[in-house]
């Protein structure tokens, strides 16, 4: 560091980085009626007078949907605030029934949690500001004029999502990097999907981020840019990305950046200004007349905590200890609750295999063939019991690992009620030569037939061995164990 | 008018029910007779937006087949009941006397209008009000406003005025009201009947078109104080659509109505019984009741709540500040009025210009602006910790007294006219009502007689602690039965 020095252009950048993520909770109905959660579906046909906002109707919060936003911030380390309230954010738009949101404001339900992550071996801790409750709003579909709401020649609402209760998770500042902000997110997904409470499909917009992003060097804070429209870890990677780097440009230019909305532009890979501050909404929060304070009983907190289930972090550690999966094999299995569940059911299946090569053939093969195949592992046709054996088969040497992927798609292909992978092997007539006569006899047959290579070989040249062992592997249709014949090979060279 | 010859209009509600219930009358009778007196007189009154009349002969069938089959009936069965036109109905369009709803019917029966129809009140109609509620006098009423029957020239108050005028005019013994700011009280005393606003969380807001939230409760008008408790009893109660609402149940008002004021300790408010502007009848009146009260064994004295001035400020920053978030959703989207434009922030703009009429739109407007940002502290924020002190002043009071007494109004039915020019003179007809409704405790108003000068009615309020609906009924009862006055019955006579 250079200090003054170092001041002007191609000084040294810090990136700030905070997301707020909204997630839609799985719960049974809706945040303030008894309307059904679910997505899709014809329009307008999960709707009563309440989540249309027809007049005279009132809110009645879901206890459901607090348990769930409970349990998230217990998850992610936050206190439980004993009283907390609800309140209107006022604002016009045709999705939204009352044109105003019931949301929390400065008295959240959760408050003052972290999140650790690790990128490229260095790891950091992610604050939490708050966790707090709201409702969605409906669907717009604008047509003509692009799909904006601005120029559309008319618009189809449709209120099947409006109320649907939300979690609003807001971090401090402390990402530093996209790939920080996209580890922080990963862990955050695979916390909530532990916590089974959301469906958590970006697809479907079940899990939604905002990044507030900015620039400067060290020791000051640069105008906060926000970037909206991230559906996806993928997206939010991208747009993150793409920011720094436009900001960077702007700034090294000599440029300034000002405090403003940016909307991200998936298929042009762009973030592209949406409102600057002084256009900023006024929202005209005030507390929500119509709902109490919501003050959860202790005993009912505690037994919320009480039913948490295992978190990844932990879960990671358990995988490293009890099974001696490496830090990186740990995590890749824990980020998909699916895939850590299927480890686990295989290596309690298992017989010979080590559980660090039951991760390696799920997390290698199947993961990869599944994927080639449109498939995934929620939905495997394979039964962990069966992928046990088959890891058995190659541990103990009865096929080899060339085998044993073919068998796999062979399983793969079967689909589900396919045969277990010994039937397979039985059937196709694998089966591989470790050692013993049969072996032995097979290499004496190709030396006999290569005396040239076999003298060279005893002369000292280990260049033809590659060839010899090929023959050999050719001879027994690949069936031969490799390391049964290169000591086989080596027992006759110094024989 | 003369009612002569229509002897079930001229009758208490409990006193309809109990001949429904021993066979003496049908309720489709009842129902007939109510319905003969509306057409023949409430042209000129125009107490009402909406006459159901084949929703309510139907009820009134269903009550007379029910007894027919032996079934017991409820306490309201075969009684006709005026709704203010606030309170959502499933079978009767719901205005809220405003033309961005003009049509709309909602999909659901509010929680107090179900209840009613389940004790076997028979719905007449829903009555006129001031838009949403926001008036004084139901002149603003977006269709046309509403006489009172005791001068055509003169307003009925408001915002339930078309309920307080259908009561007096006996078009129904039982009507609803809501009472934000004093809109049940305020047209009770002009109208010369019985009003209540019950303690706020006792009266289930679901299905009442919203005005300001924190303020808003439903309660009864009627012609005697038995009645008033009568219906009140058959509507409050905790409902789980409400979350603001009660969840104990409330204790029983009829049970004590008779207990008298011996031994009460009753104290006169020194600041609404000599606020600015007050008619001399009105201050009269009060004195009177004082004297009545004594009478009855009472101890009677002044007290002084001194934040009580600053109501009607804080009230007119609160209320509009919440009403300007409640009546965001006419839009023109979902329901009701929808003025054409090329855009949907332009189709919202232009429903609201048609649909909203001028003090709707200048409580929005200034609702708006004092929940602004760099505002809100200096409004919306003063103004709570106002209602904290008045709360509190309250509590002091009630330290000493068990119940607190003033003018209902600081003056009797003013004329059609007279004040819509300066809203601010308007609003200072609420300055007596609007201290209880901040403090979200429960009031009546009662009508104690005819001022010498202009004939007209004079209320008198009668405030209890939050909750204490039985002492405020209690000592009503024991006012009205030394009062004995013959039931106020106006003669509707056209102005000159």
């Amino acid at each position: 560091m250079t200090g003054e020095a170092g001041a002007g252009l191609g000084q040294e950048l810090i990136t700030t980085i905070g997301l707020e993520i909204h997630v839609e909770l799985a719960t049974r109905t809706k945040m303030f009626c008894g309307c059904p959660v679910a997505f899709g579906g014809e329009p307008n046909t999960r709707v009563c007078q309440v989540c249309l906002g027809h007049p005279g109707t009132l809110p009645v919060p879901n206890a459901e949907a607090i348990a769930y936003a409970a349990k998230i911030g217990m998850a992610l380390g936050c206190a439980i605030a004993p009283s907390s309230i609800f309140h209107r954010k006022n604002y016009f738009y045709p999705d939204m029934p009352k044109n105003y949101q019931i949301s929390q404001y400065d008295i959240p339900l959760c408050t003052g949690g972290a999140v650790a992550i690790e990128t490229d071996g260095v790891p950091a801790a992610v604050g939490i500001t708050r966790v707090h409750l709201e409702e969605d709003t409906g669907k717009s579909l604008h047509m003509g004029g692009g799909g904006r709401i601005h120029g559309a020649d008319y618009s189809l609402e449709d209120f099947n999502r409006a109320g649907t209760p939300l979690v609003e998770i807001v971090t401090e500042p402390d990402m530093h990097s996209a790939d920080q902000a996209r580890a922080f997110a990963t862990e955050l997904r695979a916390t909530l999907e532990a916590l089974e409470v959301s469906d958590i499909r970006m697809e479907e917009g079940s899990m939604r981020f905002d990044a507030n992003i900015s620039m400067a060097p060290p020791g000051r804070l640069g105008a906060k840019v926000e970037v909206k429209n991230l559906n996806s870890l993928r997206s939010l990677h991208r747009a993150l990305a793409y920011e720094e780097q436009r900001q960077r440009e702007v700034l090294g230019d000599g440029g300034t950046i000002e405090q403003s909305t940016r909307h991200w532009d998936e298929r042009a890979g762009v973030t592209r200004p949406l409102r600057t501050k002084e256009h900023a909404f006024d929202y005209r929060y005030f507390p929500e007349p119509d709902l109490v304070a919501i003050e959860p009983p202790a005993d009912w907190l505690e037994s919320i905590a009480a039913s948490l289930p295992e978190l990844p972090a932990a879960r990671r550690r358990r995988f490293e200890e009890q099974f001696g999966l490496s830090a990186y094999d740990a995590g890749v299995l824990v980020a998909s609750r699916p895939a850590a569940a299927y480890f686990e059911a295989a290596v309690a299946a298992g017989r010979k295999a080590e559980p660090k090569e039951v991760a390696n053939w799920l997390a290698n093969d199947l993961v990869g063939l599944l994927t080639k195949r449109g498939e995934s592992i929620e939905a495997c046709a394979i039964p962990p019991e069966h992928l046990a054996e088959l890891v058995d088969l190659v541990a103990g040497g009865e096929i080899s690992r060339l085998q044993g992927r073919e068998v796999l798609d062979d399983m793969a292909a079967a689909g589900a009620g396919g045969p277990p992978p010994a039937a397979i092997v039985e059937k196709k007539g694998l089966r591989q030569l470790s050692g013993g006569d049969e072996l032995a006899a097979v290499l004496d047959e190709v030396i006999a037939a290569n005396p040239d290579v076999w003298a060279r070989l005893r002369a000292g040249d280990t260049k033809p061995e590659g060839f010899l062992f090929g023959q050999v592997m050719r001879a027994t249709k690949g069936q031969a164990n490799p390391s049964a014949v290169r000591n086989l090979l080596k027992t006759r060279l110094d024989g | 008018m003369t009612p002569t010859g229509d002897e079930l209009t001229g009758r208490t509600a409990a006193g309809l029910a109990a001949m429904v219930r021993r066979g003496d009358v049908s309720a489709v009778e009842v129902t007939e007779a109510h319905l003969q007196r509306i057409a023949a007189l409430d042209g000129d009154v125009r107490s009402f937006l909406c006459v159901g009349e084949a929703e309510a002969r139907a009820a009134a069938a269903g009550v007379d087949a029910a007894r027919a089959r032996g079934e017991a009936l409820g306490p309201l069965a075969g009684v006709p009941l005026a709704v203010k036109d606030m309170f959502c109905t499933k079978d009767l369009p719901t205005t809220c006397a405003s033309r961005i709803l003009e049509g709309w019917r909602p999909p659901y029966d509010s929680t107090v209008v179900a209840r009613l129809r389940a004790a076997g009140a028979i719905v007449i109609g829903k009555t006129n009000l001031d838009e949403f509620a926001m008036g004084s006098s139901t002149e603003n009423s977006g269709f046309f406003p509403t006489a009172n029957p005791w001068d055509l020239g003169r307003v009925p108050g408001g915002s339930s005025g078309g309920s307080a005028a259908a009561v007096a005019a006996r078009f129904a013994p039982l009507a609803l009201g809501t009472d934000t700011g004093g809109s049940i009280r305020q047209p009770a005393a002009l109208c010369g009947v019985v009003g209540l606003r019950p303690t706020y969380g006792r009266v289930s807001r679901y299905g009442i078109v919203a005005y300001a939230s924190s303020l808003d409760q439903a309660g009864p008008f009627a012609t005697t104080v038995a009645d008033t408790a009568l219906l009140l009893e058959a509507m409050w109660g905790h409902d789980p659509c409400d979350s603001t609402s009660i969840p104990s149940a409330p204790e029983p008002v009829l049970a004590s109505l008779e207990d008298g004021v011996a031994g009460l300790r009753i104290g006169i408010v020194e600041e609404l019984a000599d606020v600015d502007g007050i008619q001399p009848e009105v201050r009269a009146a009060v004195e009177s009741a004082r004297g009545l009260f004594e009478k009855a064994g009472a101890e009677v004295d002044t007290v002084s709540v001194p934040s009580v001035e600053y109501g009607l400020s804080a009230y007119y920053v609160i209320a509009p500040a919440e009403a300007s978030s409640n009546l965001a959703r006419y839009d023109g989207v979902r329901y009701g009025l929808r003025a054409p434009a090329a855009e949907v922030a332009a189709m919202n703009a232009a429903t609201r210009e048609a649909g909203f009429g001028a003090e709707v739109k200048r409580r929005i407007m200034l609702g708006t602006y004092a929940l602004s940002a760099g505002y809100y502290d200096a409004y919306y924020g003063q103004a709570q910790r106002v209602r904290t002190l008045i709360i509190r002043d309250f509590a002091r009071a009630y330290r000493d007294f068990d119940l607190l007494v003033s003018p209902t109004s600081p003056t009797t039915a003013f004329g059609l006219g007279e004040k819509t020019a300066d809203p601010l003179t308007m609003y200072l007809s609420d300055v007596c009502t609007v201290p209880t409704s901040l403090a979200g405790a429960t009031a009546l108003s009662l009508p104690c007689g005819l001022a010498p000068e202009d004939g007209l009615p004079v209320g008198i309020q009668l405030m209890g602690k939050a909750l204490d609906e039985v002492t405020v009924l209690r000592a009503a009862r024991a006012l009205e039965q030394e009062l004995a006055l013959p039931a106020p019955l106006p003669e509707i006579r056209v102005p000159a």
